[in-house]
């Protein structure tokens, strides 16, 4: 690991004092993987800070036990329920408790059929339409993106 | 003696933990997620030790396996942050065990405080104003409560605090949906599910005080005023809680104070207020017995490094300060930057960071974890970073505020840079009538 300890707000502060009484506008500063980079920016300054060869411990974020689901195969006849947002799938609105719904139930346009949680927000999904719920694609505590179909369901013939 | 300080938590607070105890002498040790491996805080830190997967109930909120990657790093403390385990009685209870420092109050504390209706209960007994409301365990509960406080009311998560799984309900009809969403939310950021309903307050200010205890003394750092927030979240804190008479105010601090001396409170503490925006009177709503995310504005205007002194503290040290010694001066403000779309709802914006330009100089502080090309992970809160501006008076700190909102500039996801232009440039807030409805009364784009 780094033993470094770089750039505190009060280096960062007296580094903008130093330079701005200078014609400089920009000063980098390397320490160990740390590079910060002080620059003029309209009639201020900006920082930014970046870390050198982060590339190859680049986390894989999608964790084991997981996986994002590919689209399945569209049906004519069916409707896809597709979440607002990424984040993680649950039919459920606590872990033990019955799923909001199940194959063959009926729904309408409000009716919630999962949530997804997303940085620690969880958003309510809705079926969309009338009809009744014709498969479950996705998995519980599944991690999906926004283009995910998660359910799909026989709309009510008008 | 703390010499090697294992920290339990991610994102800007460990960077921030990390800073002082580096300055201290101390080794840290942080335990990372899966996820988080190749963060900023984990380049920083001594050492790292993988606490799980990314999914935060298999590693930071995991007590089991936050443990023993301290135990495993022989660490002599743990530092908690905020969120995740540094309200768990549990966990603290569980470090105590395992012959490690829990930077933070006793487990009577967390459990006195922790527990929202303890909290209340113990309120009420020492002579705290509160809001009427109380525990609901089930939907049924909840709508006998409901029947009793009326509409609006507000939904809490018992176990926590951070706004997560509050709810705030207009009318009987939308009760059972959002009791749903709210014990979800509380079940995933605390283990906890059980929710509280509570009255709602119209004109209100969010007022808290930060305390400090070593057990035998407590004093307060002053105030901070968080009214402005959406779906209680906090978007801008500021610090001393401005535009409050003299006489209020007091009651105010001693109030809080009284509280920590009664707790025989060990640590840093916030105890939170709502404040009628008119009249000034005032409830207490609860405490938080941890460091807050809004902590830096406090050291702004005291010069106090508060993660120092929950350090020495836990350390087994007498408070070094006393009242008297605590001087203020000048205003600070602190706007939180997430990763959010503040114009498609707030919907969260994980993914890389292809520029991070935060602004620089003097009476400005950034705290954050995200470096240029750093991921913001879809697993956690979506706070990448805290501006903090400083000034001799309130109208010189927004002035700077100003100048700092326009150096930033971050690439690759949606931030919440642009919502606080926008609050910056409303009218009520540069002339400081702000209360908790602030933000439905902004003009959103």
């Amino acid at each position: 690991m780094s033993g470094e300890l770089p750039f505190t707000n009060e280096d960062v502060a007296e580094i903008v004092r130093i330079l701005d009484a200078t014609p400089y506008d920009r000063l980098d500063v390397r320490i160990g993987r740390f590079t910060l980079k002080v620059a003029r920016s309209g009639t201020g300054w900006s920082q930014e800070l970046e870390l050198s060869d982060t590339a190859s411990a680049a986390p894989a974020l999608v964790p084991e036990g997981t996986s994002i689901v590919p689209e399945a195969a569209a049906d004519d006849r069916t409707s896809p329920i597709r979440p607002p947002l990424p984040g993680t799938f649950y039919r459920a609105p606590q872990p033990g408790a019955p799923p909001f719904v199940e194959v063959g139930d009926r729904v309408g346009p409000d009716t919630v059929i999962a949530i997804i949680e997303t940085m620690k927000l969880m958003t309510s999904v809705s079926a969309g339409c009338s009809g009744i719920i014709e498969a479950i694609i996705v998995p519980n505590a599944t991690l999906v993106d926004s283009e995910t179909v998660l359910m799909r369901v026989r709309p009510d013939v008008a | 003696m703390i010499r090697r300080l294992f920290i339990a938590n991610r994102g800007e607070i460990a960077w921030r933990i990390i800073r002082t105890a580096r300055r201290l002498g101390m080794t840290t040790i942080l335990g990372v997620s899966e996820a988080d491996r190749a963060s900023l805080p984990a380049a920083l830190a001594d050492e790292t030790a993988i606490i799980g997967p990314a999914p935060s109930a298999a590693s930071y909120l995991s007590i089991d396996r936050v443990i023993a990657a301290a135990v495993a790093a022989r660490a002599d403390a743990i530092h908690p942050g905020y969120g995740f385990l540094s309200e768990n009685a549990d966990f603290a209870r569980a470090a105590v065990e395992a012959g490690i420092i829990f930077v933070g109050p006793d487990v009577s504390s967390l459990e006195a405080m922790g527990d929202k209706l303890k909290a209340r209960q113990i309120a009420i007994e020492i002579g705290l104003p509160v809001v009427p409301g109380g525990e609901a365990e089930d939907k049924v509960a909840a709508r006998d409560r409901a029947a009793i406080t009326g509409y609006p009311l507000l939904l809490k998560a018992v176990a926590g605090g951070g706004g997560r799984g509050m709810k705030r309900v207009d009318s009987a009809d939308q009760l059972d949906r959002q009791i749903d969403l709210a014990m979800a939310e509380a079940r995933a950021a605390f283990g906890d599910p059980r929710i509280y309903v509570e009255r709602y307050i119209g004109r209100g200010r969010h007022v808290e005080v930060q305390v400090l205890g070593d057990g035998n003394h407590a004093i307060h750092l002053g105030t901070r005023d968080c009214s402005i927030q959406r779906r209680y979240q906090k978007l801008v804190e500021e610090a001393p809680a401005f535009g409050i008479p003299e006489q209020p105010l007091r009651a105010l601090t001693d109030a809080a104070v009284r509280l920590a001396r009664h707790l025989r409170y060990r640590g840093a503490g916030t105890v939170e207020f709502l404040v009628d925006a008119e009249t000034f009177d005032f409830y207490f709503l609860e405490m938080n017995a941890r460091i807050q995310v809004e902590h830096p504005v406090t050291e702004a205007i005291t010069g106090i490094d508060l993660i120092e002194q929950q350090l020495l503290i836990a350390d087994g040290q007498a408070l070094g300060l006393t009242q008297a010694r605590v001087d203020f001066e000048g205003h600070a403000i602190e706007v939180r930057i997430n990763a959010e779309d503040w114009q498609r709802d707030f919907r969260p914006s994980p993914g890389r960071v292809k520029r991070a330009s935060w602004p620089a100089g003097p009476g400005m502080r950034v705290d954050s974890h995200i470096e240029r090309g750093g991921e913001v992970p879809p697993f956690y809160d979506s706070l990448i970073g805290k501006l903090i501006v400083a000034g001799k008076t309130r109208a010189e700190a927004v002035t700077r505020l100003g100048h700092a909102l326009d150096s930033l500039e971050i690439d690759g996801i949606q931030t919440t840079a642009g919502l606080h232009r926008r609050i910056l440039a409303d009218p009520r807030f540069i002339r400081g009538e702000v209360d908790t409805r602030f933000f439905e009364g902004l003009a959103h784009g």
